[in-house]
């Protein structure tokens, strides 16, 4: 057992002092496997983002009704009280036209757009909740408000956080693929940096294997020193996605306000960036693992 | 200890570099082989450390048929010979003593240990001023010093030195050779590669003589 702790204190000393003799080139090699799988984490971490908010969104049964702009207010007030008595719905909330303009005037971006204009545009809506949320029980809901006098338009607000959950389904595999790519891109990195150690290790390698090393002491410091730089490049490519999700986070904070919403994006959750980070090791761990396969045997 | 037995080498090519050569050397002997330049001396010592293989007969190291072993076994086989090979093998980018370390990386002996062997070896070959010193800063015989302390930092058994002494003057030959001897005289069986006929002439030892491949004179079984 002390044997064995000795041999990979070894390894990774040796490795420590390999690392340190080609300090630039290692350097270099780590931030390139992290730019790399920024992308497929970064994508990734901005996919759990959408999907979270698609999910919460599509889970509203909310419906707009906006009534046809010649309405009389008399005509909204009667369609109100039938909409109250339909005991499908858990809540209706009569939006007058004057209420819908003076928001649509406090609000930063389009209080101009607004203020130009001599006559509100805007019809009487109606903003409804149903008890039930299944897709199907609010296209019928929709279906018969549709045909009531003075609607000029219902819609099921939630129709599109659902066709964008279909669509971050596919993007979801495209980021996987993606992933796969940079996986494999990361393995020839490391296979490659490694190769060159070997070659530029020759010398020593060839002495020591006369001297009676066996090969487990030749390449477990490679194995040591391939990991290390897969996991540098994922540390590299987690701070970058940190520090692009904060920057993109102060436009997305302004733009949610605007909303109302206090909405912003959130950072990779501990236990992914800890895989990120053990995958990459792994995967550097497999290029050396690799290349010092191939490459010893050459010598 | 060491037995050639009918051992034939066929290089890649087809060069015939040993022909049919039988000895056997005892545990605690001194050899030396000598024969002119590509007579096949640096082959003979090839085969017993398992850097090449026997194209045909067998070669024993301490009973183990050296031919026939598992790639993993042959390290295993080398940590028990130390080596000094002709174009000594240091590595000129690291000091002295990390050269002396080498072998004794892959040993189970603790750092303070392993060091403590190492400046032995050193002191022993006269080197232990010069261990932070890089081997391209020491003279030719002080290079061929550096390679027998890492020979016998590991204390092995067998010491086999190929031309240990070339491109020295008599008087450091005659103190590298006396090294060897005082190995030998506390039971490590030693052989030493060497076409110095004068050295051998003064040395009374075993000696084995090369001629273009063939065993042409063993003096252990007197006669021409
Ligand atoms: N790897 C090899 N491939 C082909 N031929 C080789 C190889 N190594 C040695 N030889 C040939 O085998 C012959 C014996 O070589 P070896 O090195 O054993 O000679 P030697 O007795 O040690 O010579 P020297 O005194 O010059 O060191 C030489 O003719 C050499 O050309
Ligand atoms: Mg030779």
């Amino acid at each position: 057992m002390n044997a064995w702790l000795r041999q990979h204190g070894r390894a990774i000393a040796s490795a420590a002092a390999k690392i340190s003799a080609q300090r630039t080139t290692n350097a270099v090699s780590a931030l390139v496997i992290g730019i790399a799988l920024a992308l497929p984490a970064g994508g990734y971490a901005l996919l759990s983002n959408l999907t979270g908010l698609a999910q919460r969104t599509s889970l509203e049964p909310q419906l707009s009704l906006y009534m046809l702009p010649e309405t009389k207010s008399s005509e909204s007030e009667a369609l109100g009280k039938r909409l109250r008595a339909d005991p499908r719905l858990a809540a209706v909330r009569f939006v007058p036209r004057d209420e819908a303009l003076a928001a649509m005037r406090g609000t930063e971006a389009l209080a101009e757009v607004f203020a130009a204009l001599e006559r509100n545009p805007l019809p009487d809506a109606f903003v409804l909740r149903a008890l039930d949320s299944a897709p199907g029980a609010l296209d019928v809901l929709a279906g018969e408000y549709r045909v009531l006098p003075g609607v000029a338009q219902v819609q099921i607000d939630s129709d599109w956080a659902r066709r964008l959950e279909a669509v971050l389904r596919i993007a979801r595999t495209g980021i996987f693929m993606l992933g796969a790519l940079l996986g494999i891109a990361l393995v020839a990195v490391t296979f490659n940096t490694i190769r060159l150690q070997v070659l530029t290790q020759r010398q020593e390698i060839e002495v020591t294997k006369l001297l009676g090393a066996t090969d487990g002491f030749i390449r477990r410091p490679f194995f040591y020193l391939g990991a290390a730089q897969g996991l540098a490049g994922g540390v590299a490519a987690l701070g970058i996605v940190w520090l692009s999700i904060e920057s993109l986070n102060q436009g997305v904070r302004a733009l949610a306000a605007t909303y109302g919403s206090a909405f912003q994006l959130t950072h990779l959750a501990g236990a992914d960036g800890v895989a990120v980070a053990a995958l990459a090791a792994f995967l550097g761990w497999l290029g050396a693992f690799l290349s010092v396969s191939i490459h010893l045997r050459e010598i | 200890m060491i037995g050639f037995s009918k051992v034939s080498k066929r290089y890649p090519g087809g060069f015939e570099a040993l022909k049919d050569v039988s000895f056997s050397i005892a545990a605690g002997e001194l050899t030396f082989v000598t024969g002119h330049s590509g007579a096949g001396k640096s082959t003979l010592f090839k085969l017993i450390a398992a850097i090449e293989r026997a194209t045909s007969g067998t070669v024993l190291v301490n009973g183990q048929n050296v031919g026939a072993l598992r790639p993993a076994a042959i390290p295993f086989l080398r940590r028990n010979l130390g080596l000094v090979f002709q174009d000594q093998k240091l590595l000129y980018d690291r000091s002295v003593f990390d050269n002396v370390m080498l072998p004794l990386a892959f040993s189970d002996f603790s750092g303070r240990e392993a060091a403590r062997r190492a400046r032995a070896a050193l002191d022993k070959v006269g080197l232990l001023a010069r261990e932070r010193a890089h081997p391209m800063q020491l003279s030719g015989g002080e290079q061929q010093r550096l390679a027998i302390a890492r020979a016998v930092v590991n204390r092995p058994a067998v010491l086999i030195a190929d031309e240990p002494t070339a491109n020295l003057d008599a008087g450091s030959a005659e103190r590298i050779i006396a090294l060897f001897l005082s190995f030998n005289q506390v039971g490590v069986t030693v052989l030493i590669a060497t076409h110095d006929e004068q050295l051998i002439a003064r040395h009374a030892a075993r000696t084995l003589r090369l001629a273009a491949g063939g065993l042409e004179h063993d003096s252990a079984e007197g006669g021409e």
